[in-house]
């Protein structure tokens, strides 16, 4: 009797399973086959031949440099941050840390515009920071605020919720026992929540590597000093396709190395809490 | 349940992280070009007949929109969608095979592949350009004439993709063979950035970001009060010549021919000369 029914509901089951498995399956090859067209439609040879394209070496060189110090000043400077909300759980707290998010949110152009607005020559501190007629715009370091902007709150998410899923218990005990704020935080907070935390930096890392928009308005496109690796890649596109083919591969090489690396540290926070 | 809720989260933001990545490579796609509605033109299907999509250079956005008002004035109902872009930008749109009727180029080097592989018409000249230097207001008493070029703190020019990037290179070159010395090293040294489109350039001097930029003269016209121009000597100027043709297999192929004669007809030349161009010369003369 029993048997019969599971049996029953187990036919029922996979009946629906299968009338969702159309629009699910439809859902991941749409997802799946732009990458796999570029990844299929480009022969290692030709990748190589790509590589040696002038616009290339540049490019590569600046995007490793501008997107690790981006990705240290996020980590350093975010980190101190998702802590501080995390420990925080006032109504003003919340609406600083939807502040901290609306980059997410917002289309990089703005993103770009904003940063002009705030930074430009003609922008709101100009007159504060700025000796007459300088200004950090369409420098490399322009670049690296650009990146900053645009990444770092995807790791503040990831440090916050890291830190909130920490045992209150253990802090609990770690302040009991005598310890300072700032030692619980190095001590107990920080190397509980790595996990989460090399996850939050590996998805930061990976959209400042291809950030775009601010980039192009902020910085600039000049070779060797603000075209980063999707400038190129969007430069060489209109003068020599197969460059461009083979910078998207690289990109989107490293991409899923980071992506997999953010699964991983993800599963191991997840077993940890 | 505190880790699965957390893990969810995690999900969550994974999810709406690499939705933001991917979204936000696709919508840079159009950010180089000023306008955001032009730049969709190309992905609007063919649907209503009476809808002419023009794809012009950059430089034409002035002339080519009161150019269409006229067209559409004549003709009920029509609709005209531009593509205002660098003209590389536009062959490699045609190249991957966008829907267009009629293509305007500002030089002959992104139109004559076209031609070649009969992705276009025969193409015909019907305007030239030269260039000038937009020049930001507070930088007008230092940067009076070419040879002031190096006094800029910051220049932008054309990418070498765009046309008017090449013809700015060509520009330089002739100015540092009638200077000598360090004109060009100069130049370069303050050279900060090199913009896919004329219109990206000269919105860097607009905005105050650049003291100074190499610009077609239309654009100096188009930016009326809030550059000063400075001219270039003819010498060693160059002469852009721009050509046009109908793309083939044009859905509006018989507008997209009307179009194209009324920007030669001489309500059309007075409007691109109003608006900072040259006539065409009567024999076509590529750069």
């Amino acid at each position: 009797m029993i048997g019969h029914t599971a049996r029953m509901l187990r036919r029922r089951g996979s009946f629906g399973r299968a009338l969702l498995l159309v629009p699910g399956g439809a859902l991941l090859v749409f997802l799946a086959l732009p990458p796999l067209s570029l990844l299929l439609s480009t022969d290692v040879s030709q990748l190589f031949a790509a590589l040696s394209h002038p616009l290339v070496g540049p490019a590569l060189r600046l995007s490793a440099f501008t997107t690790l110090v981006s990705l240290a000043l996020v980590v350093l400077l975010g980190t101190p941050l998702a802590w501080l909300l995390a420990q925080a759980r006032s109504k003003p707290v919340r609406a600083l840390e939807t502040l901290a998010q609306l980059p997410i949110v917002m289309p990089p152009a703005v993103a770009g515009i904003a940063l002009l607005f705030a930074f430009g020559r003609r922008g709101l501190l100009s007159g504060v920071v700025y000796p007459r007629g300088q200004s950090v715009a369409f420098t490399t370091l322009a670049v690296i605020m650009a990146e900053t902007f645009v990444s770092a709150p995807f790791f503040v998410q990831a440090a916050l919720s890291a830190f909130r899923r920490i045992d209150p218990g253990l802090l609990l005990v770690a302040r009991s026992l005598g310890a300072s704020p700032l030692r619980i935080f190095v001590r107990v907070a920080v190397p509980l929540a790595l996990p989460g935390l090399a996850g939050g930096a590996a998805l930061s890392w990976a959209r400042s590597l291809g950030e775009f928009g601010a980039t192009l308005m902020f910085a600039g496109n000049l070779a060797g000093k603000t075209q980063t690796l999707p400038l190129a890649i969007y430069t060489a596109l209109e003068s020599d396709l197969p460059a461009a083919q083979a910078l998207s591969v690289l990109l989107m090489g490293f991409a899923f190395v980071l992506l997999v690396v953010m699964r991983a540290a993800l599963r191991r926070s997840g077993a940890e809490s | 349940m505190p880790p699965r809720s957390n893990l969810l989260g995690w999900v969550r933001a994974l999810v709406v992280g690499l939705a933001l990545i991917v979204g936000a490579s696709a919508c840079d796609r159009g950010a180089p070009t000023v306008a955001p509605v032009s730049s969709l033109a190309p992905a609007a299907a063919p649907a209503a007949p009476t809808e002419l999509v023009v794809f012009a250079a950059a430089s034409l956005r002035e002339p080519f929109q009161a150019i269409g008002e006229q067209l559409v004035n004549a003709h009920a109902g029509l609709r005209i969608a531009y593509n205002f872009a660098g003209s590389q930008e536009l062959r490699t749109q045609l190249d991957n095979g966008a829907h267009a009727d009629v293509f305007a180029s500002a030089d002959q080097a992104n139109m004559a592949p076209l031609e070649k592989a009969g992705r276009v018409g025969a193409a015909m000249a019907f305007a030239r350009n030269q260039l000038v230097i937009a020049v930001a207001p507070e930088s007008a008493t230092r940067i009076r004439a070419l040879a002031d070029l190096p006094l800029a703190q910051r220049i932008v020019i054309g990418a070498p993709e765009a046309p008017i990037g090449r013809y700015t290179e060509t520009v330089l070159d002739n100015a540092q063979r009638a200077f000598g010395g360090q004109f060009r090293r100069a130049v370069d040294a303050h050279v900060v950035s090199r913009e896919l489109n004329v219109k990206q350039v000269l919105a860097k001097v607009t905005l105050g970001e650049a003291d100074a930029a190499i610009v077609y003269r239309s654009d100096a016209v188009a930016a009326k009060g809030k550059v000063v121009v400075v001219a270039i000597p003819p010498e060693l100027n160059v002469d852009a010549s721009y050509p046009i043709a109908s793309v083939t297999g044009a859905t509006n192929a018989t507008l997209g021919r009307a179009f194209i004669e009324l920007v030669r007809s001489p309500a059309g030349q007075t409007q691109l000369v109003q608006a900072g161009f040259l006539p065409a010369a009567p024999t076509f003369a590529g750069p």
